[in-house]
């Protein structure tokens, strides 16, 4: 399975996907596919195996597609922070403890997740990041917070997809929540609330309930309503922001 | 007062409330109550052996207090979106009392991080409580007895401790609900949970690995913790006067 796939899975799940990612022409695709090709499949030994599929019969069809899609982000995540680490004066020495911190995470959910697909799980792709990503620390923490509220709202996405193959659920919850304890630091370190108000929010009703009409909540800012649940993003939101760091 | 008198309402509806054995049988299913004196020393002495509940009910006649009956919380998806409201209702008390009394030398920047995260508790208990509507428990009794709201350590280990366990039990709770829409709902509030423990976490232990330690994120696996019910329940049930039982929850 590689992006090709995904993208397949996404036209699946969103018929119109083709018609959103019109911008995305066809050489970019061919080109990830070759880079594909030239990175073969790491070699990679998952010493945790995911104890769901041991007790399963195995994920579904659909459940595959999620794991990938979120193998995917991890490969993008762990890739970041390694080389985040690696650049020399990149991140001050007292921030080194919580970059290390979280790439030691995002090298375990790799692990994990290729460990729990096995043969199915695709490959690493090639990545890109803009010029001066490794060299500006504000900008080197700028994509992380993106990299990781993304993450977020990404694995959000995927959690009714999983309804139906409950430790493939659990299991995604439990990274989910991970992604949100490095989102919240992220933010911290850019002197940001580590909850996120996007002011493109204007409406404020969740599972029907009206949050600014609830009793107690008299004098609560709009960024209050907006903070208290995070949103999700759909997989072809996504992609959408994560393509350009595609090789 | 007796028993079957009859009492002043709350305006909540506590269909989904029962009440323990052994104590005097109230109008079917109706609490929490408002009662008078005599009656809420009968359940204090029942519940609370009563120190601090009578300590404060000095003009009971004229300030009703609400009773810690027992709460069930219900069967099936509203079982646990009502195990949810009850945890928010934990947290959102503690934070409403953190806010109104600062521990000595809370910063500014504390003190905004500590409101903001009272308000996102609020407006989570709020949300559970109409979304659940009839079928909402009722108001929960907090304990914090052993937090020294005065100390600044006291309150933030707290509040670390209640955090973690709100990961960790929508964590667990997941994979127990039916709807598609709920799921969602438990997501978009989890993943905020998350962000206030890393926040508090922080503020502890600053610039350390303790945001996502090793503590709760296992480090060969990068997974949070997850909880059932049966584990987060007997720790809720410490800051918590009022009985809760989730025994009709779903386990699987």
């Amino acid at each position: 399975m590689n992006l090709f796939n995904i993208i397949s899975e996404i036209e699946k799940i969103d018929p119109e996907a083709n018609e959103k990612f019109n911008f995305y022409s066809r050489r970019n695709l061919m080109k990830i596919g070759s880079n594909l090709v030239a990175a073969g499949i790491p070699v990679f030994v998952a010493t945790t195996l995911n104890q769901a599929f041991a007790q399963s019969a195995g994920p579904s069809a659909a459940a595959v597609g999620v794991l990938n899609y979120a193998l995917t982000l991890e490969y993008l995540e762990d890739e970041y922070y390694r080389l985040g680490l690696a650049a020399s004066g990149l991140i001050p020495t007292t921030d080194r403890t919580i970059m290390t911190q979280i790439s030691k995470h995002e090298a375990a959910h790799v692990a994990l997740l290729k460990g729990a697909l096995g043969t199915s799980a695709v490959a690493k792709p090639a990545f890109k990041f803009p010029t001066g990503t490794f060299t500006s620390y504000q900008t080197f923490l700028g994509l992380a917070r993106a990299l990781e509220d993304t993450g977020v709202a990404a694995y959000k996405g995927q959690a009714g997809a999983l309804i139906n193959d409950k430790p493939i659920l659990q299991t995604a919850l439990q990274i989910h929540s991970v992604e949100a304890r490095h989102a919240s630091e992220v933010r911290r370190l850019l002197a940001l609330k580590g909850w996120v108000s996007d002011p493109a929010q204007t409406t404020f009703s969740q599972g029907g309930v009206n949050l600014k009409t609830l009793p107690n909540v008299t004098g609560f800012s709009d960024d209050s309503f907006r903070e208290a649940f995070d949103e999700p993003l759909t997989m072809a939101q996504v992609l959408t922001i994560a393509t350009p760091y595609l090789g | 007062m007796k028993a079957g008198k009859q009492l002043h309402l709350t305006n909540f509806d506590m269909s989904k409330q029962q009440q323990s054995s052994g104590l005097p049988t109230l109008p079917g299913g109706i609490e929490p109550v408002m009662v008078g004196r005599r009656l809420f020393l009968r359940y204090a002495g029942a519940f609370a052996a009563g120190g601090a509940l009578i300590a404060s009910c000095k003009n009971a006649e004229e300030n009703p207090i609400t009773v810690p009956v027992s709460v069930d919380l219900g069967t099936g998806d509203i079982g646990i979106l009502n195990y949810a409201y009850a945890l928010e209702q934990l947290e959102a008390a503690f934070y409403t009392q953190v806010v109104a009394t600062p521990y000595a030398n809370m910063s500014a920047a504390e003190l905004a991080i500590l409101t903001d995260i009272r308000n996102h508790e609020i407006i989570h208990r709020e949300f559970f409580k109409a979304a659940l509507g009839t079928m909402a428990i009722g108001a929960l009794v907090p304990e914090f007895g052993t937090v020294n709201f005065t100390d600044r350590t006291s309150v933030l280990s707290t509040a670390k401790a209640f955090e973690d366990l709100g990961v960790s039990a929508y964590n667990g709770a997941g994979n127990l609900i039916t709807s598609p829409d709920y799921l969602l709902l438990a997501g978009k509030i989890v993943s905020v949970e998350a962000r206030h423990a890393a926040a508090i976490r922080d503020l502890l232990n600053p610039k350390s690995a303790d945001f996502a330690g090793d503590d709760v994120v296992a480090p060969a696996t990068g997974l949070d913790v997850a909880s059932k019910p049966t584990a987060v329940l007997p720790i809720a049930q410490t800051f918590v006067k009022t009985p809760i039982t989730g025994a009709n929850l779903p386990t699987a």
